[in-house]
């Protein structure tokens, strides 16, 4: 099991639109994703999960991979927080 | 830092709290505003008699300061200069907030020493027993150990059965069927999960995403909007949890559900049914089956192992009857 903390740098947080991307990317895996925040922890294959984190602009998050290809996974993952999930 | 301000519960968070019907607490802010970021720790509440005639031994400052008409009209026979300094001394307490049942207005004097102690003073239109049974229940739900889980709740045939399952294994479709046969859905994906009472558990959505649903091909779906508020529920003790998961050729399933398997949720035993997905087999119907089995059993009657004693009743009377046929 691997963790890594992110953190939201897209001013809208995130909408519908960056966890469709992000479930997207964390189903392409094996690997069981999960994102905490806080105490909140939620499936990351799983769009109103994500959703429900109710993540906003500057919110440090927690990635959290289990599986055969859980570093490919964070990897991926922390790509698209790094790029903002292709936003602005 | 951001977890520790989400997990203090304000006043402010209780004066914000959409409560309905029997859990109204009605309540309004009449003084001391910049107090309302105090924080409520602890379940209990306080009748401040004996401090208000000046007996400050074991005061439990730290609970919510109920007045009721008795203080009420304690305070407003003892209106005058010497008591100010008395209600300080009350004040000097890091006391979370005031309530003043019945409506009651506090006198002047009360409410300038709590505006200066930034004290928030709270009043409700509710008499002091009706609010104390509801405030109790309100923080015991509030305070009551919680967890997220995955996995989608619905209402079935009155029982609370939550579906869960890896994902894309069709917990989501599952429900969607069940809603259709005339089912009720309460959360999909993030079921929160508090344990109230002792060993009740009940489950809720998140509020911003609360009765939609996530199809694949469709995308996000409005359940109240489709299938009308019939179709739809706050909260649900979960009473029957569903364990979706794909076909195992090597695994062995129960085939005969005389044996009881359940899972912990918070410390609570709940009836595990793990039902195996393939082509062909009608998991909403399985789920409708399993939710009538459990009423069953709750009721008291186990189909299997009813079953299985008229088996080993008729296995008697033939073995019995073999035993006499052959001796003669």
């Amino acid at each position: 099991m691997v963790e890594r903390m992110v953190t939201i740098r897209n001013r809208a947080g995130m909408h519908a639109r960056p966890a469709a991307l992000l479930v997207k990317t964390a189903s392409a895996f094996t690997a069981q994703v999960f994102i905490e925040n806080g105490s909140e922890r939620v499936n990351g294959k799983s769009i109103m999960g994500v959703i429900t984190l109710g993540a906003t602009y500057n919110t440090p998050l927690k990635l959290i991979a289990d599986g055969p290809d859980e570093v490919q996974a964070l990897d991926a993952l922390e790509k698209l927080f790094e790029s903002r999930f292709e936003e602005e | 830092m951001a977890k520790d301000t989400r997990e203090k519960f304000l006043v402010l968070d209780l004066l914000q709290l959409d409560l309905k019907e029997n859990d109204a607490l009605e309540l309004t802010c009449i003084a001391g505003r910049p107090g309302l970021i105090r924080e409520i720790a602890v379940t209990e509440i306080n009748r401040p008699g004996l401090e208000l005639g000046g007996f400050y031994e074991n005061f439990a400052w730290q609970r919510i300061q109920i007045f009721g008409r008795g203080e009420n009209a304690f305070l407003h026979k003892l209106a005058g200069e010497k008591r100010t300094g008395d209600l300080e001394k009350l004040f000097t307490y890091a006391i979370p907030c005031c309530v003043f049942t019945h409506s009651l207005a506090p006198t002047p004097d009360f409410l300038a020493v709590s505006e200066k102690a930034a004290c928030p003073l709270l009043q409700t239109s509710l008499s002091s027993s009706e609010f104390t049974m509801r405030i109790l229940r309100v923080l015991s739900t509030i305070f009551a150990p919680k967890q997220t889980v995955h996995g989608t709740l619905v209402e079935v045939f009155g029982i609370g059965v939550l579906i869960q399952g890896a994902s894309g294994v069709g917990k989501s479709e599952s429900a969607l069927s069940l809603i259709e046969r005339g089912h009720r859905l309460i959360a999909d994906d993030a079921v929160a999960i508090r344990r109230v009472s002792g060993n009740i558990l009940l489950g809720t959505g998140a509020q911003v995403v609360s009765h939609h649903m996530e199809i694949r091909g469709l995308g996000i779906i409005n359940i109240t909007h489709l299938f009308g508020v019939g179709a739809i529920r706050d909260r649900k003790q979960i009473q029957l949890v569903v364990n979706l998961e794909t076909w195992d050729q090597g695994k062995n399933y129960d085939r005969i559900g005389a044996e009881d398997t359940t899972v912990d949720i918070l410390g609570v035993h709940v009836p595990l049914v793990t039902v195996p997905i393939k082509p062909g087999r009608n998991v909403p119907v399985i789920i409708e089956t399993a939710a009538r089995n459990e009423r069953l059993k709750k009721m008291g009657f186990y189909s299997a192992k009813e079953f299985n004693r008229n088996v080993m009743n008729w296995l008697e009377t033939e073995s019995t009857r073999e035993i006499f046929l052959n001796e003669k």
